[in-house]
């Protein structure tokens, strides 16, 4: 592995962010690397390859549907969509993410003041 | 999704998601060219970012939780893999099994279609036999039947009970078809109105026979059975309506039966109705065998109740003629006790069978037990490579899988090669099985059968590996990478679990060749019992019977026979004949009856004791080879002046005059209100239902009397066995004579059951031979598969220890010493294993004892027989690779390795 510092993402978090941007528009998986690295303007190391065993997974559960379609470079691809049990469950995990982060955020805080 | 779709789709998602990652690579790479960096590089970049790509792929295929069918059928490929890498191991092993696994799916395929299968009628479970005991007359108990119902007790139970939804009785039989062909002597069965609804069967042609048919004098019919039908009418469809002369009466053919349909047990030609006659039936006349349907939701109980209750009803309602007591019967305490068809049907057989069922079952666990062993020999030769595969990580649990997984693949391989031994193995079982096994005709490997084999391959599989698989998983204290192959001497615990299998097999072995031993000493101890005839090889006995529509007259009936007999005896090489209502062990059903005795006081009993009671012509025991005690044989001269004389048997002139001879000018009656007879000779015992039953007492009274069936006029006995003595018996050109000698006399006359005295009595001891021989196959394959288990731990144990023995030798130990140290080791495995089979074999062979005859389960000479005999053979097994290991040469031995 190239970058020496990297950082293990919690559980799930890759998920949720698969989630939030099919939220907007469905994609393919390639696409899905490219914004989630765009979004969060390169701070996660997450590996491309990653996001395929957490697609098998959101697919396993029925939160993403797949179809294949064809890409703008014209190649045949499989498109990743939102499901209605996926959008729930986006909703149910970003706010107990909030919360979460919420709790973290509190203990943190004093330390720096 | 559901789960087996998803397994469907598997591979699809496979490929799906191998396209997918493409793609991804594909366009990573096109965009980092298309920003300027040269293809080689931006590949390498692109896979990079891409992370480990079979990780990738492991771990999303993981999202669908099929790790384990992978791993499994990697346990599978694997397996499959070590055990082609060793084909002699795998197919000594796989035979092994395999001869195991088909002896028990032969056995079970029997026990399956004999004892487990539910009987060939539509809802078999609601059927029964109207059973019932009448512990109050004596002499009757003797009846393995029981007490067989009377044509009264029909009519009361089948009018009167709330319980059946039909009832019926029925009684078996022969009779003469003539006008067709040559006369021919059919099976018939005689049933009453609804034994056919009870069955259930819808007949293939025509209709069953009805409540109509049953009138004493409307119009004959008959029903065909399938194979008559076929066999005499080749399968025409016209055939109902045509009329057949059934015992010279002429019978219109109503229906045929399908294929397969049998009455109870009964495998009959042709079926016609009972026909009594209301105006003249009395109480007596237990002679028909009772079935019934009974109502849904019935038990049992409630049935006997009912019909219990129905008793009184059926004394009121009937008599035995004027100025009897209708209600003496009471005194004989007739009990209803009906039983489910099936148990009247299979008898006692189910418990031989299960005996055989189990014997066979341990065969099987000895067969197991060598793999085992040559499991645990190839285990400790892979300890290597299964520290290899634990050093590249694979866990504990995952090896002893892989293990399991293989040797399951063993026992079902096995399985495989048993199955095509079961299907010659069932055919030699149903070829040997005891004649009269029940249910013969429909025993075939079925569905259960095949998942009894699977089942058993897949047991058997897990039971062989587990121990080796158990062993590996045992804490190790060095590193097996290091360790291996360099040990010096045995270690004790190294071949703990080897020895102990080698025990048990001893133990398992000894168990089933005392068994075999037993049963070989219950045969010889058969054969020993004078069955009260002699010499039945040349004893040639045929059935003839005589019906009214033939030969009117009862004096001509007997003068037909004796005109038979003198033809007979005119065959050249014939030394005597005679004929009499049954052979003994024949099996016709034997008459009973009470019989008083001149002098005795019968005051204080209602019935004096049961007799069992034959007809004999003159010279028909000393024919039979039935030694004379006292007296004399009776004459044709008393037969036609019907003097009222008789003879009896041994062991009834002792009960009622103290000795033979006393009895002889004693007087004895059937009933109270005939004649006296005068016993004019006492003859020895006779066995007549089979050398391992009692011999009854038996009244002798001559074929022509008047008070044949109690008083009345003159009368014959119509359907004899002649006996014939000639060195000439059972041979083709004797027959033909035979036969003509019959036909010369009436042409009309067909003979049945024509064979030699020696085939009755075979039929009689079927029963214990088929258990000897299988007792003893199992016997003999348990010793030989326990030899080979005891020779090949010791010769392991010697080839390891090979260093240490050579070490021995160099240190000056004489080769004497050697010797005796292996021989030792062996004998002392034998001597364990014999001694846990003695207890074992003591508690064990108690199972048998209704199979036994004069001997007892704890036979001391038997136990002490095979003991020996097993510690002798074991021996021998050990001599061998003992004396390998006097070879060793010192010096070789220490370079060893």
């Amino acid at each position: 592995m190239t970058k020496e510092t990297q950082r293990d993402l919690f559980p799930g978090a890759l998920e949720m962010m698969i989630l939030r941007t099919l939220k907007r528009q469905p994609l393919h998986g390639y696409a899905l690397a490219q914004h989630i690295k765009r979004m969060s303007q390169d701070t996660l190391q997450i590996e491309e390859g990653s996001l395929y065993p957490a697609l098998q997974r959101l697919l396993k559960r029925e939160f993403v549907k797949a179809g294949w379609g064809t890409s703008s470079t014209n190649r045949r691809v499989r498109i990743y969509k939102l499901t209605a049990a996926g959008a729930k469950h986006l909703e149910d995990e970003v706010s107990s993410f909030e919360r979460m982060l919420e709790g973290i955020t509190r203990v943190l805080a004093p330390e720096k003041s | 999704m559901n789960w087996i779709k998803q397994l469907w789709l598997r591979r699809r998602l496979y490929d799906d998601l191998d396209q997918e990652i493409a793609f991804h690579l594909q366009e990573k790479i096109d965009e980092l060219v298309a920003g300027g960096m040269p293809i080689k590089e931006a590949e390498a970049a692109a896979r990079r970012d891409f992370g480990n790509l079979e990780l990738v792929r492991e771990t999303a295929r993981e999202a669908w939780g099929w790790r384990w069918l992978e791993d499994f059928s990697g346990d599978v490929r694997f397996g499959a893999r070590m055990l082609r890498k060793s084909p002699s191991f795998t197919i000594v092993a796989m035979l092994t099994i395999a001869i195991g696994i088909a002896a028990n799916t032969a056995v079970f395929s029997v026990v399956n279609s004999v004892v487990l299968k539910p009987l060939n009628y539509p809802k078999a479970e609601e059927l029964v036999a109207l059973h019932q005991i009448a512990p109050g007359a004596e002499g009757l108990a003797d009846f393995e039947a029981g007490l067989l119902l009377s044509p009264s007790m029909y009519f009361t139970y089948s009018e009167h009970n709330r319980t059946f939804q039909s009832l019926g009785v029925w009684v078996s039989g022969a009779a003469n078809v003539t006008g067709l062909g040559a006369p021919e002597q059919v099976r018939i069965v005689s049933v009453s109105d609804g034994v056919f609804e009870a069955l259930s069967v819808p007949p293939a042609l025509g209709r069953w026979l009805s409540h109509a048919d049953q009138e004493p004098n409307g119009p004959g019919r008959v029903l065909l059975s399938y194979g008559y039908w076929q066999r005499r009418f080749g399968g025409e469809r016209g055939v109902i309506g045509r009329i057949i002369d059934v015992d010279s009466h002429a019978r219109e053919i109503v229906g045929v039966m399908p294929q397969g349909f049998r009455v109870v047990d009964i495998d009959f030609d042709l079926a016609v109705p009972l026909s009594f006659d209301r105006g003249k039936v009395i109480l007596s006349g237990f002679g028909f065998h009772g079935i019934g349907r009974l109502k849904p939701n019935v038990t049992m109980a409630e049935a006997n109740a009912d019909l219990t209750g129905l008793l009184p009803v059926w004394m009121d309602s009937w008599s035995n003629g004027p100025k009897t007591d209708s209600h003496i019967f009471e005194a004989w305490k007739i009990t209803p006790l009906i039983r489910p068809l099936k148990q009247e049907v299979i008898g006692n057989v189910g418990e031989l069978l299960w005996v055989v069922m189990g014997t066979i079952g341990v065969v099987l666990l000895i067969a197991c037990a060598n793999v085992t062993n040559l499991l645990l020999v190839r285990v400790e030769a892979r300890q290597q490579e299964l520290a290899v595969r634990t050093a590249l990580g694979a866990s504990m649990m995952r090896i002893v899988r892989g293990l399991l997984v293989e040797s399951i693949m063993l026992g079902l391989l096995g399985g495989l090669a048993g199955m095509g031994i079961a299907y010659a193995g069932v055919r030699f079982l149903v070829a040997m099985g005891p004649s009269n096994l029940p249910r013969l005709n429909e025993i075939a490997i079925d569905g259960r059968t095949l998942a009894f084999t699977l089942l058993l391959s897949v047991l058997s599989g897990l039971f062989f590996g587990l121990i080796p698989a158990l062993k590996y998983a045992e804490p190790r204290s060095g590193s097996a990478l290091q360790s291996l192959g360099r040990s010096i001497s045995a270690s004790r615990e190294r071949h703990r679990a080897r020895n102990l299998v080698v025990i048990g097999q001893l133990a398992m072995a000894l168990v089933l060749l005392v068994s075999a031993g037993l049963m070989i000493r219950t045969f010889a101890a058969l054969r020993k019992v004078d069955p009260g005839f002699s010499d039945p090889r040349h004893l040639q006995v045929m059935r003839v019977s005589i019906p009214e529509s033939l030969i009117t007259g009862p004096e001509q009936v007997t003068r037909a026979q004796n005109a038979i007999l003198d033809r007979l005896s005119a065959i050249q090489g014939v030394k005597s004949v005679g004929f009499a209502s049954a052979m003994p062990m024949e099996g016709f059903d034997s008459s009973w009856d009470e019989i008083y005795a001149e002098g005795k006081d019968y005051s204080n009993t209602i019935f004096p004791p049961m007799r069992l009671y034959k007809y004999v012509s003159p010279d028909f025991l000393r024919t039979a080879g039935t030694r004379l005690v006292a007296g004399r044989e009776l004459t044709w001269r008393e037969v036609y002046t019907q003097r009222p004389v008789v003879m009896i048997s041994e062991n009834l002139a002792k009960e009622l005059w103290g000795t033979p001879a006393a009895a002889i000018g004693k007087h004895v009656r059937e009933f109270s209100f005939v004649p006296w007879h005068e016993v004019i000779g006492v003859v020895q015992d006779v066995h007549e239902t089979g050398v391992q039953e009692k011999t009854p007492e038996i009244v002798y009274w001559p074929t022509l009397m008047s008070d044949l069936h109690g008083p009345g006029p003159l009368d014959a006995v119509r359907v004899v066995t002649f006996a014939i003595r000639s060195e000439r018996a059972g041979t083709e050109s004797f027959l033909n004579e035979v036969r003509d000698a019959v036909w010369f006399v009436n042409s009309n006359l067909p003979l049945a059951s024509v064979r030699t005295m020696q085939d009755v009595y075979d039929k009689s001891m079927a029963r214990t031979s088929f258990t000897l021989v299988m007792l003893g196959i199992a016997g003999a394959m348990a010793l030989a598969l326990g030899i080979i288990g005891i020779y090949g731990v010791m010769s392991y144990t010697v080839s390891q220890r090979q260093r240490e023995i050579g070490i021995r030798l160099a240190l000056g130990a004489a080769r004497g010493d050697v010797l005796r140290m292996v021989l030792e080791q062996g004998a002392r495995l034998a001597l364990v294993g014999v001694a846990i089979g003695i207890g074992a074999g003591l508690v064990l062979t108690r199972l048998l004892r209704h199979l036994l005859f004069g001997v007892s389960v704890y036979d001391p000479l038997t136990f002490a027989a095979v003991s020996s005999l097993l510690l002798l053979v074991a021996s021998l097994a050990c001599y061998l690779p003992a004396r390998r290991a006097t070879l060793v040469d010192p010096v070789v031995a220490i370079r060893y390795e």
